[in-house]
C-alpha cells in the first residue's frame, strides 16, 4: 500500500478491517511522519512508543475479529486534554512537568473505542488565542503557504493550531480539539479541514483543562466530513463526572453524513455581512448557500439581530471564568513555582513567571469585569446580552430553519506575527463569526469551501439546533461534496 | 428590626444604658459520608491529607458533582428551622488566593440560597422565651487547614476538610445578651442534632459562629458591627459577646467610633484583637460556578423529606407538657436532647411521669454532667432507674434510700430490685418498729420535747433523729405522723 497517512481515518479504518494494512504500520507511518515534521511544531509530547502498543493489541484484536470502533487509528490528542502518566501542559510554562494520574473522559472514550494516540498537541496557552501563537511551547506552523510568499509562516488557527496543522499535514488522522469561542472552527478552516464543535453537553468536559467552563466543549478535527462523524460519536455521551453533561443517547453520526438535505431549511443571516467583510469571503458565502440549494435544500434570509454584541460579550464572560478557573495555578500544589518572602510573593511570581501575556491579560480583564462595582455593568450585562444573543437562534429555529449558514473566519489565515501585536483586538475579531455558536451553547462545523486567490484555505459554517449534529453532518457532507476538492499541501516541511 | 431588649438586659455604661445587638453566622458541618462536591471521605481526623480527591486538590480539568446526601440534609434542616426552602438555588464562587484553598474559589451560594427565612424558638430561662429569626441558610465547602509549625520555614496545608459540606445559618440580628446568644446556639445545636444534620461537635469544629456585635443607646439606630470569627464553645460565644460589648461601649464612650472589622475572641486574655478592617476586606467576585447548573427540585422532594423529619424539639416539649403534665422548664430540659428524651419516655412508661422527670433531670443528668458522660454512655439505664422508680412508688424504698440505690446501680450495675433485697434497704413499713424508734428519740431528748412544742418546725429535727435511728428505712409519712401525735404538735 502506498503512504497510509494519505488514507481518510474512515478509509484506514476499513483498510484495517480488511487487513490490507496493519495497524503497527499504520502508527509506523504517523510516527515517521511526526519524526520529520519537528518544523511545523504540532505536538509538545510525542508517545509514540504507546501508539505503537495500542497499534500491537489492535492487530491482535483485529486478528481475532473484535475491533472497536476506531481500532488501530493513530490520532492527537490536544494538550489541554489530561492524559494518565503523560506531561500535560495547556501550552503553559505555569503547568511546568505536570503528569495526570487521570486520563480525561474524552480521551478515555478514544482509547476505550481503540484508538492509538501519538502524543500531546501544541495549543495556544490555555486555549488562549486564535493563531497559537501564545503557546510556552513556541508557535505551530500550519502546512499551507501563501503561493506568492512562500517563505511566510503561515498561523494554522487557535487555539487548536496543533491539532489543525497536524491532521492538515497528515501527522494523525484526526485530532481532539477544544472550542471556547472559535479554537475547533477557526483552525479548521484555516487549514482546510473540518471541525465540529458540539452541542454544550454533548461531550464531558471532565479531565480537559478549563478555560471558561460555560463555553468549552470538546470536538474533532479531521480530513472529511465522515472522519469527524465517526470520531464526534466516540468523543461524545453522557458523564456522571460532568453535571453539564448531557445524558442522552448518541446517534449514530457516520449514518447521517450521506442524509440527503432535500427540503431543509437554511438560514443566511443578514448580520453577518459585517461590515468590511472581503468580497473573497462573500463570494464564498454565496457559493455555499448555491451548494446547499443545489441540493435541494431551501435558502431563506434570517435576522440574529444581537449578533454585533457577542464579540464584546464573549471577552467578558470568557475572561471572568477563566480568572477563577486558572486561580487553582498557584505554585502550592503542582506546577512551577518562583519563592518569594511570603506567601503572596510566592503567588505573585510564580503567576507572573507561570503565565504569558495573552493569559495574563485574559485573567486581569476576568478579574475587573467581576469586581466589586463592575459586575454588574459588565459581567451581568454580558450575561443578558448572552440569553438574548440565545433567543435569537430560538426563535430562527422556531420559525423552521434547520440549520444556519455563515463564514468560518473573516479571512483567510495570516502569517506569524501579522495580526494581534499592536491590539489584541485584532486577533479577537477572529471569532467574530464563532463565538454566537458558544454563547448559545449550539453546534457548529467548519467545512472547507475552496481556496482563496492566495492559495490559502477558505471555511464555511454550519450552525444546528442543540443536540441536532446529525443535521450539520448531512448538510456539511453536502458541501463537501459540492465543494472544489483541496488537495493538502505537499510535504515542503519535512526534513531527511 | 424592632426588637427591642428588657430594661433587664441592658449594660450600664459611665454615660447611660447601652443595648448590645447580635446576629450570628453558624457554620454547622453536614453529617454526610462524603464531601459537598466529591466523593472523598468527610470523617473527621485521619492523617493529613488522606481524605483528599482530585476535585479537593483541585487538579486541573476536575469538576465538581453535587451530592445529593448534602441537599438532603440542608432542606431537612432548613424544614426544622420552619424556613421558607427554595425550590431553585444557585453555587457561586467566592474567589479568593490562600494555600488551603485549592481551586482558588470557595463554592458558596451567595445570592440564591437553599433555604430562605425562618425562626427558632429559644427558652433564654425558666421563664423567658424569644423567638429569633433566621435570614437564610446556605451550603458551602469549608477549606482545609495551614499548618505553620511544622518547619520554621515553610507553612503545610492538610486539605483533608477541604470541600466537605457546611451549612451557614445566618441569624437575623434579634439578639440582645451573651444569655441569649448562648441559648440560641444551644437550641440551634438541639435541632441539628434531632435532625441529624450536624453532629454540633463543637471541639471538633463541626459548629463554629461568626458572632456579630454592636452596641446602641436603647431604640436608636443599630451601631456599627464588628464580626468575631470562629468562636468554637457555647462559653466562648457569651464571653465574647460580654467582652466585645464593653469594647465598644468604652471606645463610645470616650468619644471614638467603631471601626467595622472582622476580630477574633482570645479566651485566654478575654479579649477581641482586630483581625482585618473593611478596607482590608477581600473583593470576592462572587459569580454564579458554571461548573454547576442552578440546584432544583420540586415541591414532592420537600414533602417527602419533612415526612420523613423526627418529632423536632418544640414538638416534643409541648407533647410532654400535655401528655405527661410536666412543668415547661422540665419538659424543656428534656428535650435538649433526642436521647436523653427517649430516655425519660422510657423511663416514664407506665409510670409517674412527674417523678420519673425529676430522677432523669437531677440524678441522672446531674450525675451525668458530673462524669462528662452523655446519655447514651449512662451507666443506669432507662429500665433500671424505672426500677428504683417503681421501688420508691411501691413505698418499698424511701427516697433517700433510692439515691444510695441509684449511686449503686450507677456504680456497680445490677438490678436495683434484687440489690434492695439482698442489702436490705426495703422501708420499714412496720409501725411497731418505727414507734420504739421515735418513743425512744422522744425518751433521749426531754428537752427538745418542749421547745418542739412550743415551736412545731422542730419537728424536722425528730424526723432526721429517727431515720438515723432506723438507717433511713422508715418510712417517712409514718415517722411523721407518730412523732405529730406523740408530740402533740
Amino acid at each position: 500500500m502506498s503512504d497510509p497517512t494519505h488514507l481518510s481515518l474512515a478509509e484506514a479504518r476499513d483498510a484495517l478491517k480488511s487487513k490490507q494494512l496493519s495497524a503497527v504500520e499504520l502508527a509506523q507511518a504517523h510516527i515517521d511522519a511526526i519524526s520529520k515534521s519537528r518544523a511545523l511544531n504540532c505536538f509538545i509530547t510525542e508517545t509514540p512508543e504507546f501508539a505503537l502498543a495500542q497499534a500491537q493489541e489492535s492487530d491482535a484484536r483485529i486478528a481475532r475479529g473484535d475491533a472497536r470502533p476506531l481500532e488501530g487509528l493513530p490520532l492527537g490528542i490536544k494538550d489541554l486534554y489530561c492524559s494518565k502518566g503523560v506531561r500535560t501542559t495547556a501550552g503553559s510554562r505555569i503547568l511546568d512537568d505536570f503528569t495526570p494520574t487521570y486520563e480525561s473522559t474524552v480521551s478515555a472514550n478514544l482509547l476505550r473505542d481503540g484508538a492509538a494516540t501519538l502524543g500531546k498537541l501544541n495549543l495556544d496557552e490555555f486555549a488562549m488565542g486564535s493563531s497559537n501563537e501564545t503557546s510556552a511551547f513556541g508557535p505551530v506552523v500550519s502546512p499551507w503557504r501563501r503561493a506568492a510568499d512562500p517563505d511566510a509562516k503561515i498561523v494554522p488557527g487557535g487555539s487548536s493550531g496543533g491539532s489543525s496543522s497536524a491532521v492538515a499535514a497528515r501527522l494523525c488522522l484526526g485530532a481532539t480539539a477544544t472550542d471556547t469561542g472559535g479554537s475547533i472552527r477557526q483552525p479548521a478552516a484555516f487549514t482546510g479541514t473540518v471541525g465540529i464543535k458540539p452541542t454544550y453537553g454533548r461531550c464531558s468536559r471532565w479531565g480537559i483543562v478549563a478555560f471558561a467552563s460555560s463555553l468549552d466543549q470538546a470536538g474533532p478535527i479531521t480530513r472529511t466530513v465522515r472522519d469527524a462523524a465517526i470520531m464526534l460519536r466516540s468523543m461524545a455521551g453522557h458523564d456522571p463526572k460532568d453535571t453539564t453533561s448531557v445524558d442522552a443517547p448518541v446517534p449514530d453520526y457516520e449514518a447521517a453524513v450521506g442524509a440527503s438535505v432535500k427540503g431543509r431549511r437554511i438560514g443566511v443571516p443578514k448580520e453577518y455581512r459585517i461590515d468590511g467583510m472581503s468580497a473573497e469571503i462573500a463570494a464564498l458565502w454565496d457559493r455555499g448557500a448555491a451548494w446547499l440549494k443545489d441540493a435541494g435544500a431551501e435558502i431563506v434570509e434570517i435576522s440574529l439581530p444581537h449578533t454585533r454584541y457577542a464579540l464584546p460579550t464573549y471577552y467578558i464572560i470568557a475572561p471572568a471564568e477563566a480568572s477563577s478557573n486558572l486561580a487553582r495555578y498557584d505554585g502550592v500544589r503542582y506546577g512551577c513555582r518562583e519563592q518569594g518572602r511570603d506567601v503572596s510573593e510566592m503567588y505573585e511570581k510564580t503567576r507572573a513567571a507561570g503565565f504569558g501575556p495573552e493569559v495574563r491579560r485574559r485573567i486581569m480583564i476576568g478579574t475587573y469585569v467581576l469586581s466589586a462595582g463592575y459586575y454588574d455593568a459588565y459581567y451581568v450585562r454580558a450575561q443578558k446580552v448572552r440569553s438574548l444573543i440565545k433567543r435569537d437562534f430560538d426563535e430562527a429555529f422556531a420559525s423552521g430553519v434547520d440549520a444556519v449558514l455563515t463564514p468560518a473566519t473573516p479571512s483567510t489565515a495570516f502569517a506569524q506575527g501579522e495580526k494581534g501585536s499592536a491590539d489584541p483586538v485584532e486577533m479577537y475579531l477572529n471569532d467574530v463569526f464563532t463565538v454566537t455558536v458558544n454563547m448559545a451553547g449550539l453546534p457548529g462545523v467548519a467545512v472547507p469551501g475552496g481556496l482563496a486567490a492566495n492559495g490559502l484555505p477558505l471555511g464555511l459554517q454550519l450552525i444546528g439546533k442543540a443536540f441536532d449534529e446529525e443535521t450539520l453532518f448531512s448538510l456539511a457532507a453536502a458541501i463537501e461534496r459540492a465543494a472544489p476538492k483541496i488537495e493538502l499541501p505537499q510535504p515542503w516541511w519535512r526534513e531527511g | 428590626m424592632t426588637t427591642q431588649a428588657a430594661p433587664n438586659k441592658l449594660i450600664s455604661g459611665a454615660t447611660g444604658d447601652w443595648e448590645v445587638v447580635i446576629g450570628m453566622e453558624i457554620h454547622a458541618q453536614v453529617t454526610s459520608n462524603a464531601k459537598l462536591f466529591s466523593g472523598a471521605s468527610a470523617e473527621y481526623g485521619g492523617a493529613p491529607n488522606d481524605h483528599v480527591s482530585l476535585v479537593d486538590a483541585a487538579m486541573p480539568g476536575m469538576l465538581p458533582v453535587i451530592n445529593e446526601e448534602c441537599v438532603k440534609q440542608a432542606i431537612r434542616t432548613g424544614l426544622g428551622l420552619e424556613a421558607k426552602i427554595n425550590l431553585r438555588s444557585v453555587f457561586d464562587r467566592k474567589n479568593y488566593f490562600y494555600p488551603d484553598l485549592p481551586q482558588g474559589y470557595q463554592i458558596s451560594q451567595y445570592k440564591h440560597p437553599i433555604v430562605g427565612e425562618g425562626a427558632v424558638i429559644v427558652d433564654v430561662s425558666p421563664s423567658e422565651r424569644i423567638t429569633v429569626g433566621i435570614e437564610r441558610l446556605h451550603l458551602e465547602q469549608d477549606a482545609g487547614k495551614s499548618l505553620h509549625d511544622l518547619s520554621a520555614t515553610e507553612s503545610h496545608v492538610d486539605l483533608n476538610r477541604s470541600g466537605v459540606a457546611l451549612m451557614e445559618i445566618v441569624s437575623k440580628p434579634d439578639l440582645r445578651s451573651a444569655e441569649e446568644a448562648r441559648a440560641y446556639v444551644s437550641k440551634l445545636r438541639t435541632i441539628l442534632r434531632y435532625i441529624g444534620s450536624c453532629d454540633g461537635n463543637m471541639e471538633e469544629g463541626s459548629l463554629r459562629a461568626d458572632v456579630n456585635v454592636s452596641v446602641r443607646r436603647p431604640g436608636a439606630p443599630l451601631g456599627t458591627r464588628c464580626e468575631i470569627k470562629n468562636v468554637n464553645s457555647i462559653r466562648f460565644i457569651g464571653q465574647a459577646v460580654d467582652v466585645e460589648a464593653r469594647r465598644q461601649i468604652g471606645i463610645l464612650e470616650d468619644g471614638g467610633a467603631i471601626a467595622q472589622e472582622t476580630r477574633l475572641f482570645d479566651p485566654g486574655r478575654g479579649e477581641t484583637r482586630a483581625m482585618r478592617s473593611k478596607e482590608e476586606a477581600h473583593d470576592y467576585r462572587y459569580f454564579p460556578d458554571p461548573d454547576l447548573l442552578p440546584l432544583e427540585f420540586d415541591q414532592p422532594y420537600v414533602d417527602a423529606l419533612r415526612a420523613q423529619l423526627p418529632e423536632l424539639p418544640d414538638a416534643k416539649r409541648a407533647r410532654f407538657i400535655q401528655q405527661y403534665g410536666l412543668p415547661p422548664y422540665d419538659a424543656g430540659v428534656l428535650v435538649m436532647e433526642r436521647a436523653a428524651a427517649d430516655y425519660f419516655e422510657e423511663t416514664a412508661k407506665g409510670r409517674d411521669a412527674k417523678l420519673a422527670a425529676n430522677w432523669v433531670i437531677n440524678e441522672l443528668f446531674g450525675r451525668l454532667n458530673k462524669e462528662g458522660l452523655d446519655v447514651a454512655r449512662s451507666p443506669v439505664s432507662s429500665q433500671a432507674l424505672g426500677a428504683i422508680i417503681d421501688l420508691i412508688s411501691q413505698n418499698v424504698i424511701s427516697g433517700k434510700i433510692a439515691k444510695d440505690l441509684f449511686e449503686i446501680v450507677w456504680t456497680e450495675g445490677g438490678d436495683p430490685k434484687a440489690i434492695v433485697e439482698a442489702r436490705g434497704m426495703k422501708q420499714v413499713t412496720d409501725t411497731g418498729a418505727i414507734e420504739a424508734a421515735v418513743d425512744a428519740v422522744i425518751a433521749a431528748n426531754p428537752d427538745k420535747v418542749e421547745q418542739a412544742k412550743a415551736k412545731p418546725t422542730m419537728l424536722g429535727w425528730f424526723v432526721g433523729q429517727v431515720m438515723k435511728q432506723t438507717g433511713g428505712k422508715a418510712n417517712p409519712q409514718s415517722v411523721n405522723e407518730l412523732l405529730k401525735r406523740k408530740l402533740g404538735v
